[in-house]
């Protein structure tokens, strides 16, 4: 494979967490969701075995954009919306680092929707972690492209009139070839999902849901109390039935008429529950997964959805030039002038 | 029997056809056989912004004006002298800017009822008069294509198409061109289709001969060659002497190009010939938005390479917000504004300087950006070259201002001896420069430039972004003096540059009190103006602006010396509006906003009644 991500010549090294905690004090409100997946994402860094200097976070604007001020690496700090596509000129000229590129459900799928679905489906070699909080945090308040229907808040007193995405579907839909969802506190699973997204040659896509709890607190308690997790995460692990419950005692099956359902694995026997693959080329089925809930409201997914290969982006770029290089032999600046009809006067 | 030959000094002729006439081939070929034979010669090909409009209507007329000269040049030509007009929608649409007395050369196999009646012509205007201050040679174009071509094994459609290279064999007998070259890129053409390519070059050659036998050309014309510098030439377009000016840069500065441009005319030939030299090293990015294509060069420069991107007025409003982060960033950046007529959409393919205030104004906060403007086409190399000198040495978005009227048009370029270019190479931060720390706002002394420390440097790590920071170590500062202290280190380092530039040449003239300044695209026109008025006997100065910001560090002087200065520009005043302010002068201006560049006699005639009035008369 490829050299991308970060994995140079050199020697891999050893660092741990502290080393990627920068010198910059953290201003995220205290109980803040951010708060775990950057220590959780500091801690993972070591594992990579890439120098520190090799790394470059960019973020877009919010909350969660605050993220690259935080990590000892390179990091840009740019503009709402935008991170995706200054990622992406980054992650083609330099083809030697891992760029990982931070954003929210505002900065992604409002103003950036149109420089996300383009990242995704071109397979840039960027790892971007979408930090979903379904609500608009340091504008204070205002739902978000992923906020309920019906949602009240400052800007919508009689309740939110827009259908909200699913971050998941929606990097499915445009083909998204590596597309994962996680949550805030649960590290061991978060580590994981970092872990397969960073092995990943492309473009990766974690969802991440992250509690605010000023502006949208327990958003994901569903997910999260011990008292109703068991009953609500359908974690997604490649090769295996899919099941959920405190005992396994529920599953998810696909039927006849091509849907997905959620049933007691009593009633249907395990034979009948659907088997998590996620390399399965077409896409359709993990969007059929990412459909069984819309918002952490009920039985939801995380983990995997899909991981497949699919040529990147940068190394096509990067094989045209040598393939032109090869071919013409290295541009030379007098020759690209004389090129054409030429005259010679005197 | 041999025809007499008439010596002039330089012509205008004009081709117009319906688009799919193949005008513009036919202008550049006559065009390079032209260069061939040694005269200076300037050209503007206009086209219709439809890709397709209805055949044989005034939207879908195209032309191509040529310009040449046994002497030096400066413009395309206010009028032509001759118009090739291909159908009756051509005629229309040029017949107004035909001056009493021109050549008009018809094909009249197209003068049929329907396409009459397409041009808006009642009655046909060979026959009643219309024409009756020109000299009209009507030719049966079309058929006589067909006859020349009717041995070959064609359609009669590809036959009819063959009627250009009738045409312009005509005119190449006319004025005495060198023919060898066209057969030979007919040929190379048409490679893959021999049929069609002999069936072209007999085409041209039957127009030729046809001017040697038939009498309805009395007289054919000699312009004598040129006396230029010696050297080698090409003719080049605004355009293509930009993307080789930013492959020049790549290489003068050693670092990568790339480029993220999305789709706007009249600038995206930059981003095709740039994707054809990959063998430079170059990258190219077809961006899904304007905003996308400038981030991508900012992301790119954040990693060390030359980054641009290309566009027009509409696309860089879309950029305004991330050439601000590029202010704040202090990262070298080249952003490219091709002017098109506006506001809005405007007028696509029609040329205008009204960008002007866009650029230096248009983003929110104080965000200073250098610009630099190419005067003629191939100084877009040299401009572009000079745009990347500065981002480069100053850590600094850059903006280059051309037009649709330089990108378009051409002129004979005396290529440069690439040993002789600058070298623009930079250096990158590779340690420490504070105390064991890395500080990426400590500031070089002279040029107040950042380090430029890119990543994979280990011990650099630093994190930048479009929050205010602190002067020095670059954390995000709140603090109200650092503010107040950023925006003037930021002002006074774009301010500084003007010690870095040389000063604005005066083309002084004794007892003058009346200066021209123009900038931009405006130097030919303005420069055959200045011409025209000084043989009238007449006494006047000129001098042209190549960088906007900051401007040379003589303007100021250069301005008071003179009673008048009078600033034409394609659009309501802005250069004016901007000398007025700062150098309190009272410059007046000329300005009309028509999508055309300016005719030197319209100048001329401004420039005569401002010194009229300077004189009291
Ligand atoms: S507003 Fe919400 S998302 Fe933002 S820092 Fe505070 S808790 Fe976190």
């Amino acid at each position: 494979m490829t050299q991308g991500n970060g994995h140079g010549n050199g020697a891999a090294v050893k660092l741990t967490g502290k080393d990627f905690k920068s010198d910059q004090e953290v201003r995220w409100c205290p109980g803040c969701g951010d708060y775990a997946i950057l220590s959780a994402v500091q801690g993972f860094m070591p594992s990579l075995g890439i120098p520190r200097e090799r790394i470059v976070f960019v973020s877009g604007i919010g909350c969660s954009s605050r993220f690259p001020y935080y990590m000892n690496t390179y990091g840009m700090h740019s503009i709402h919306g935008r991170a995706p596509a200054i990622a992406t000129g980054l992650s083609v000229t330099r083809p030697d680092l891992s760029v990982w590129v931070i954003t929210g459900d505002g900065d992604a799928l409002s103003i950036g929707g149109n420089h996300l679905i383009h990242a995704l489906r071109r397979n840039v070699n960027l790892k971007i972690l979408l930090f979903n909080n379904q609500i608009y945090g340091l504008t204070k308040g205002q739902y978000s492209p992923t906020s309920e229907l019906g949602k009240v808040t400052k800007s919508t007193p009689m309740g939110s009139l827009d259908h909200p995405f699913n971050p998941v579907s929606v990097a499915l839909g445009v083909e998204a070839t590596f597309v994962a969802r996680s949550i805030d506190s649960d590290r061991a699973h978060l580590t994981e999902v970092l872990g397969k997204a960073a092995a990943h040659q492309g473009t990766a896509f974690v969802e991440i849901y992250q509690n605010c709890n000023i502006f949208n607190d327990g958003a994901f308690d569903l997910l999260k109390e011990p008292d109703t997790r068991a009953d609500n995460q359908i974690r997604l692990e490649h090769g295996k039935p899919i099941r959920f419950g405190k005992d396994g005692e529920r599953g998810v099956r696909l039927t006849d008429d091509c849907r997905v359902e959620l049933v007691d694995v009593a009633d249907v026997g395990e034979d009948a529950l659907l088997v998590h693959d996620e390399h399965r080329a077409e896409p359709s089925l993990a969007f059929m997964l990412s459909r069984l809930s819309h918002g952490a409201d009920g039985p939801t997914p995380i983990g995997v959805f899909r991981d497949v290969e699919r040529p990147v982006y940068d190394e096509l770029m990067s094989e045209q030039v040598e393939a032109a290089t090869a071919r013409q032999g290295r541009g030379e600046l007098a020759k690209l002038l004389h090129g054409g009809d030429t005259w010679q006067l005197g | 029997m041999t025809k007499p030959v008439q010596v002039l000094d330089r012509v205008t002729i004009r081709f117009a056809g319906d688009s799919g006439d193949g005008m513009q081939l036919t202008g550049d070929r006559f065009t390079s056989e032209t260069a061939a034979f040694g005269n200076d010669l300037s050209t503007l090909p206009d086209f219709p912004a439809e890709i397709r409009a209805p055949a044989g209507s005034i939207p879908g007329v195209s032309g191509f004006q040529l310009h040449f000269a046994d002497h030096d040049i400066l413009t395309p030509g206010d009028a032509p002298d001759v118009l090739v007009a291909m159908n009756p929608a051509a005629l229309k649409a040029n017949l107004g800017d035909l001056p009493k007395g021109a050549s008009l050369i018809v094909n009249t196999d197209s003068f049929t009822a329907r396409n009459l009646d397409k041009a808006g012509y009642a009655a046909n205007p060979l026959e009643d008069g219309t024409l009756a201050d020109h000299q009209v040679h009507p030719v049966p174009l079309t058929s006589m294509t067909l006859e020349a071509l009717k041995e070959f094994d064609i359609s009669k459609k590809e036959a009819e198409r063959a009627k250009n290279m009738f045409a312009l064999g005509l005119m190449s007998w006319l004025y005495h061109r060198p023919t060898e070259a066209t057969v030979a890129y007919l040929e190379k053409k048409f490679a893959s289709r021999p049929v069609i390519a002999k069936a072209n070059v007999t085409a041209f050659k039957a127009g030729w001969n046809y001017g040697e036998t038939t009498e309805a050309f009395a007289v054919s014309y000699e312009i004598k060659p040129a006396k230029l510098t010696p050297g080698t030439y090409r003719n080049i377009s605004g355009n293509l002497a930009l993307a080789y000016g930013l492959v020049a840069a790549s290489q003068l500065s050693g670092l990568p190009l790339f480029l993220g441009a999305y789709p706007i005319t009249p600038a995206s030939d930059i981003l095709h010939e740039l994707s054809k030299h990959k063998a430079f090293g170059v990258r190219t990015f077809q961006a899904e938005d304007e905003i996308a294509g400038v981030g991508a060069a900012l992301g790119a420069a954040f990693g060390g390479a030359l980054g641009v991107t290309t566009s027009s007025g509409p696309g860089i409003a879309l950029k305004a917000e991330t050439i601000g982060l590029g202010v704040s960033l202090e990262l070298p950046l080249l952003v490219i504004d091709i002017q098109r007529s506006g506001p809005s959409t405007g007028m696509p393919t029609k040329t205008e300087q009204a960008d002007l205030l866009q650029v230096l104004y248009g983003r929110n906060g104080e965000a200073p950006v250098p610009v630099v403007a190419p005067c003629t086409p191939s100084d877009c190399f040299h401009a572009a070259v000079e745009a990347a000198r500065i981002a480069l040495k100053y850590r600094t978005p850059v903006v280059l201002l051309s037009d649709g009227y330089l990108a378009n048009g051409s002129e004979p370029w005396l290529l440069p001896d690439v040993a002789s270019l600058p070298d623009i190479s930079t250096s990158f931060a590779t340690e420490p420069n504070h105390e064991g720390d890395f500080w990426p706002y400590l500031r070089d002394e002279t040029t107040l430039a950042r380090p430029w420390a890119v990543p994979g440097t280990p011990g650099l790590e630093h994190r930048i972004g479009g929050l205010e920071k602190a002067d020095g170590t670059g954390n995000i500062s709140y603090d109200p003096d650092n503010h107040d202290r950023m925006i003037n280190l930021r002002a006074a380092k774009v301010a500084g540059i003007a010690a870095d530039i040389p000063p604005v040449e005066v083309d002084h003239q004794d007892g003058s009190g009346l200066l021209v300044l123009g900038w931009g695209s405006t130097y030919g026109p303005i420069g055959a103006a200045v011409r025209r008025v000084r043989a009238t006997g007449a006494r006047v100065s000129v001098a042209h602006l190549r960088h906007l910001n900051p401007f040379p560090a003589n303007l100021g002087e250069v301005l008071a010396a003179y009673d008048q200065v009078l600033i034409p520009e394609m659009n309501l005043g802005q250069l004016r509006m901007l000398v007025r302010s700062r150098y309190l002068v009272d410059a007046v201006g000329y300005n009309k906003v028509r999508g055309l560049p300016f005719k030197a006699e319209e100048l001329a005639d401004a420039i005569i009644g401002l010194l009229d009035e300077g004189a009291g008369k």
